[in-house]
């Protein structure tokens, strides 16, 4: 029974990962940007939430309404400015590009925010209960909640990516860019859409998070980053789908090795990731070759 | 070489004016002009190197050119990127293809229409012309063949509907029947107004399309002109760089070097204007020297060299001003030489 609650909640925290993970899969499978500010962005996101539920009092479930168009418009103006500048001048310097961008955006938060950690909706009866399964298994409503936003986040981004318009245009110039140009496309518009997208999921995943667990200024590198790259090889780079598989293979070990040890709850996910990496390199799903 | 000939008329649709274009140190064009007047099929010939797709590409927007200028309809285009370029109606049709390769026959085509403008081509129209091709709309373009594809990006490029169509090496990479296939097709394309400007290494194939041609060298325009004003020895110097006298220039004939020598074989000259293959079994030349080198490297000892490829550079293509094609089929056969050699290494 105690190996059955953790697969559950290994499970669900998968959702979570996934979250956090299918941002930084989609900016490396469209314009190969490794987003190391990715962690980062996600912290951001939990005080935009902060700050927008202070300032406009919207109940936090709901704020994401505001957060992810904020968070959005900000992915394409970065995107279109700085990561493009990087893009132009060769993929390897959006590695140091994004890696500046990290630490500016992690000694902004502790210059003008503060070093306190900080949560999301502590009291809610939504975010904090939870309903049990017989007499060994509680499952909170929060993880419940963020397994399914992962869920249609996916299902929507899929759609979004092989029936619209601009989903098509978005595999086109991950495809070939130059002939997407020949097309008449401008694909530096469309890197900013991807981005955009990119920012809004990290952005829900930020909250998540933030309702979740509690976030500091160090919390992107330290942890959200390192979970989300795990996750995202896992599953097999720039594969969505892959990202929840890999979001849950790395919560179910994270479960299992706390339950031999308490200590080894991190651990035990880097071994999976390890475990993966040596043995099978590509992730989990290979559904669609690197071009 | 001297200023294009007022063909049209009036004002060419697209003119590019003393253009020179680096990749990094090595000038790829230099002071390169031409003139496309609408209506017309304007084909770039030239060796392997020779600045052909440079050229093309720097009218499609993706080179950067160090000095010149390039006008579409009359104004002045240099400053505009590649996508606008595509939607302001010069659109290409690129070297290997360039496919999105994910995505499905139908969705190539979808993507060529995003930002079309208005004009007589839809993707139903291309199914019309590539007959193969609504019935497996929902394949994956990676799974077609080299002339399936190329056929897509044809469409991909139709359904923008441009008023200047770059076709940059169609036969590259594909059989001879295939290419001969795709080029049939030029004929229904041109009916709906379309203007183009292609390039081709296949001298033969460009010779029977284009209503005016011309020739680089080593980034450089060496020859021009209509394609019945030209003679086979003319377009065969231009190509190569030969001099008037053909035997000095031989050291700069491909494969000749590796030819064992020029004293045996049947001669090329002739092998190739009679259509049948093994002529004549001497008549030391340049000619001979290449077909020889040819031979050579393609390791088929003993088969004339005039054989086939000879047979293939006669066939169907128009004899030049009566000459027959004794200068002009070596570069046919060239063009099956490399198609060969090209498909293996792009592994296409």
């Amino acid at each position: 029974m105690v190996w059955v609650n953790d697969i559950i909640q290994g499970i669900l925290t998968g959702g979570l990962y996934a979250l956090f993970a299918c941002g930084l899969s989609l900016m490396f499978g469209v314009m190969k940007v490794v987003n190391l500010a990715h962690g980062d962005l996600a912290v951001v996101g939990g005080y935009v939430a902060l700050g927008v539920i202070t300032v406009t009092h919207v109940p936090v479930l709901w704020s994401f309404l505001i957060v992810v168009p904020i968070m959005a418009a900000g992915g394409y103006v970065l995107q279109r400015t700085l990561i493009q500048a990087a893009l132009d001048r060769g993929v390897l310097t959006t590695l140091i590009v994004t890696f500046g961008l990290s630490v500016v955006i992690e000694n902004a938060l502790l210059q003008f925010v503060n070093a306190n950690s900080h949560s999301l909706g502590v009291g809610n009866a939504i975010i904090t209960g939870s309903f049990s399964l017989g007499s060994q298994i509680q499952i909170a409503y929060l993880l419940v909640l963020i397994f399914a936003v992962a869920v249609v986040v996916l299902l929507g981004l899929q759609y979004f990516l092989s029936a619209s318009r601009y989903g098509r245009m978005i595999r086109a110039v991950a495809d070939d860019k130059e002939a997407a140009q020949l097309s008449g496309i401008d694909y530096r518009h469309v890197f900013g859409i991807a981005a955009a997208i990119a920012f809004g999921t990290v952005a829900l995943a930020g909250i998540g998070y933030g309702m979740y667990s509690q976030f500091a200024p160090t919390t992107g590198t330290d942890t959200i980053l390192l979970f989300a790259f795990a996750a995202v090889v896992i599953g097999g780079l720039g594969s969505l789908w892959g990202t929840l598989l890999g979001g849950v293979v790395l919560g179910v070990a994270q479960q299992i090795g706390s339950q031999i040890n308490v200590s080894d709850q991190v651990l035990a996910g880097y071994l999976v990731f390890l475990l993966v990496l040596v043995l099978r390199p590509q992730g989990l799903t290979t559904r669609r070759a690197q071009s | 070489m001297s200023e294009p000939q007022g063909r049209g008329g009036d004002t060419p649709l697209l003119e590019v004016r003393n253009l020179t274009v680096h990749h990094g140190q090595l000038r790829a064009l230099d002071q390169i002009s031409l003139q496309v007047f609408a209506g017309e099929v304007y084909a770039i010939i030239g060796a392997n190197g020779a600045g052909k797709s440079t050229l093309l590409r720097t009218i499609a927007g993706l080179h950067h050119p160090t000095e010149g200028s390039i006008r579409f309809d009359g104004k002045d285009i240099n400053k505009l990127r590649p996508e606008r370029r595509a939607t302001g109606g010069i659109v290409m049709v690129p070297e290997g293809r360039r496919l999105f390769g994910s995505l499905t026959v139908e969705e190539n085509l979808q993507v060529g229409a995003t930002y079309a403008r208005k004009g007589p081509w839809t993707i139903e129209r291309v199914y019309e012309i590539f007959d193969w091709m609504a019935q497996r709309r929902s394949q994956r373009t990676a799974q077609l063949s080299g002339g399936e594809q190329q056929s897509v990006a044809i469409g991909r490029a139709l359904v923008a509907n441009p008023r200047v169509l770059l076709l940059d090496e169609l036969s590259l990479g594909l059989a001879p029947v295939i290419v001969q296939r795709i080029y049939a097709m030029l004929p229904q394309i041109l009916a709906t107004g379309l203007t183009v400007l292609l390039v081709e290494q296949d001298v033969s194939q460009a010779l029977r399309v284009a209503s005016h041609i011309q020739c680089l060298l080593e980034g450089r325009t060496t020859l021009e002109g209509r394609p019945s004003d030209v003679t086979p020895e003319q377009v065969e110097a231009a190509y190569f760089g030969l001099g008037p006298q053909a035997g000095p220039g031989t050291e700069e004939g491909y494969g000749t070097t590796e030819g064992p020598g020029t004293t045996e074989g049947p001669g090329t000259e002739e092998g190739y204007g009679t259509t049948e293959g093994p002529g004549t079994t001497e008549g030391p030349g340049t000619e001979e020297g290449y077909g020889k080198g040819t031979t050579a490297e393609y390791g088929t000892p003993g088969s004339p060299p005039a054989g086939g490829p000879g047979g293939y550079g006669g066939a169907g293509s128009p004899p030049v001003s009566g000459v027959g094609l004794g200068g002009v089929a070596p570069s046919g056969e060239e063009q099956l030489l490399w198609s060969g050699s090209t498909t293996s290494s792009r592994g296409s």
